[in-house]
């Protein structure tokens, strides 16, 4: 029995491992470790991994795609297993790691301001620019190259920029 | 041609209303894409729209695993005539001008911003869950239908005067966004639905400043057009469903 358990949390551990190392399609310097997408992995009464994963935005094409690449990881790393879609509790940007901002900011992408606020979702926030670090900033379009992002630009540096929008 | 009914349980009826509501204005902000006023816009409406599908698909699976009869996403979509179609009218209505398609996309963003808030604390968990997620992004749909709104209410005569003309053609499709039958009525008292009357006071309230900061008046409630709960549906929304579900008719079963 605890022979089995051990195996049990072996298999869930590397099957974590493979899965934590799939890159978002979409901004391919993030993990879905570190977007919080990845909930976590069991082991089902079939013995199957099954590995559990939330959406973002609702719509967003990245999804499927992730879940592909999910069992691709499983199957390079031999283990048998699925991946499983939760809806809750609801993705928020809250889930996303520091470590994920950090690497979104290093890529020059501005990260979410924390909290989910409603004030940053009706628009009164404040985005310091990724490359120069001014806070002199303005949003240029609400809704940017994919679901999660915004257009903005830096008025100090004149550079463009994107913003992982706050959700 | 198959054609299939779903079964009348109130949770998937009500799953079935509210993601048909998501997928009829997401085709129709769709056939936005490519023919945009600007860049930034055609833009944002696919993403608008892509929000809305998105949200379709999980309340579309909802129902059918509420179902329970194996029917998927795309079974529930594909499968459905007009008549078994249960979103509201002013979703289908066609885009018109820009001022048209962003005078529907306010008188319904004000709808949606307190309505997924409210089913947000719904006691299914499910309904829940799918509500979190689209109240924030309906909240981003309210504000950009809301800045254009403003921008083309308070700009030229001519857009001032296109807006107020959608808004009067609009007016009598909103009535039915405050309708409750039985089974809302009945899944609203167990804690699982909205009742819809509850949402009014803060769509008035944002309809009211929204309208006032764009300087347009707002069209008085006469006669309001309803029957889309039911499956009545005005002509428009064969022609959605013609090109909607085109493929899966002519060639039943396809897989991508």
């Amino acid at each position: 029995m605890s022979e089995a358990i051990a195996q049990d949390d072996d298999v869930r551990e590397r099957a974590w491992a493979a899965a934590a190392a799939v890159l978002d399609p979409e901004v391919p310097v993030l993990t879905i470790a570190d977007l919080g997408v990845l909930r976590g992995v069991e082991v089902a009464a079939d013995g199957a991994v099954e590995v559990a994963i939330t959406p973002t935005y609702s719509g967003c094409p990245a999804m499927d795609m992730i879940a592909l690449e999910v069992e691709l990881a499983l199957e390079k790393a031999g283990i048998p297993g699925r991946v499983r879609t939760v809806l809750s509790p609801a993705w928020t940007t809250d889930w996303m790691t520091e470590e994920g901002r950090r690497k979104l900011e290093d890529y020059g992408i501005a990260p979410p301001a924390p909290k989910a606020s409603r004030r940053a979702l009706f628009g009164i926030e404040a985005v310091a620019c990724p490359r120069c670090g001014s806070a002199d900033t303005e949003e240029l379009a609400a809704f940017g190259s994919t679901a999660c992002k915004a257009l903005w630009r830096c008025r100090a540096c004149r550079e463009p920029f994107d913003e992982f929008k706050c959700l | 041609m198959t054609t299939i009914a779903v079964a009348d349980a109130p949770v998937v009826q009500y799953a079935l209303r509210l993601a048909d509501n998501a997928l009829v204005l997401g085709h129709r902000l769709s056939e936005w894409c490519g023919h945009g006023p600007m860049l930034e816009e055609d833009i944002a409406l696919a993403n608008i729209a892509l929000d809305l599908i998105g949200q379709a698909r999980a309340l579309y699976a909802y129902a059918g695993a509420a179902e329970g009869e194996g029917r998927d996403e795309d079974q529930l979509a594909y499968l459905r005539d007009a008549g078994g179609y249960r979103n509201v009218l002013l979703v289908e209505q066609p885009n018109g001008d820009f001022a048209v398609t962003i005078a529907r996309q306010f008188l319904y963003a004000a709808y949606q911003a307190p309505f997924w808030r409210a089913l947000s604390g719904s006691r299914d968990g499910t309904l829940a869950a799918i509500a979190a997620k689209a109240e924030k992004e309906a909240a981003y749909h309210l504000r950009h239908a809301a800045e254009w709104l403003i921008r083309l209410g308070d700009g030229t005569a001519e857009s001032h005067e296109r807006t107020q003309a959608a808004l009067d053609d609009l007016w009598m499709y909103t009535g039915e966004l405050f309708e409750a039958d039985a089974i809302e009525r009945g899944l609203a008292e167990r804690g699982v639905a909205v009742d819809p009357a509850a949402v009014r006071p803060e769509w008035d309230e944002t309809v009211d400043r929204v309208l006032a900061e764009a300087t347009l008046a707002r069209p008085p409630d006469g006669w309001m057009q309803t029957g889309g709960r039911t499956g009545r549906h005005s002509e428009h929304l064969g022609y959605i469903l013609a090109e909607l579900q085109f493929l899966q008719r002519a060639y039943p079963g396809a897989k991508w």
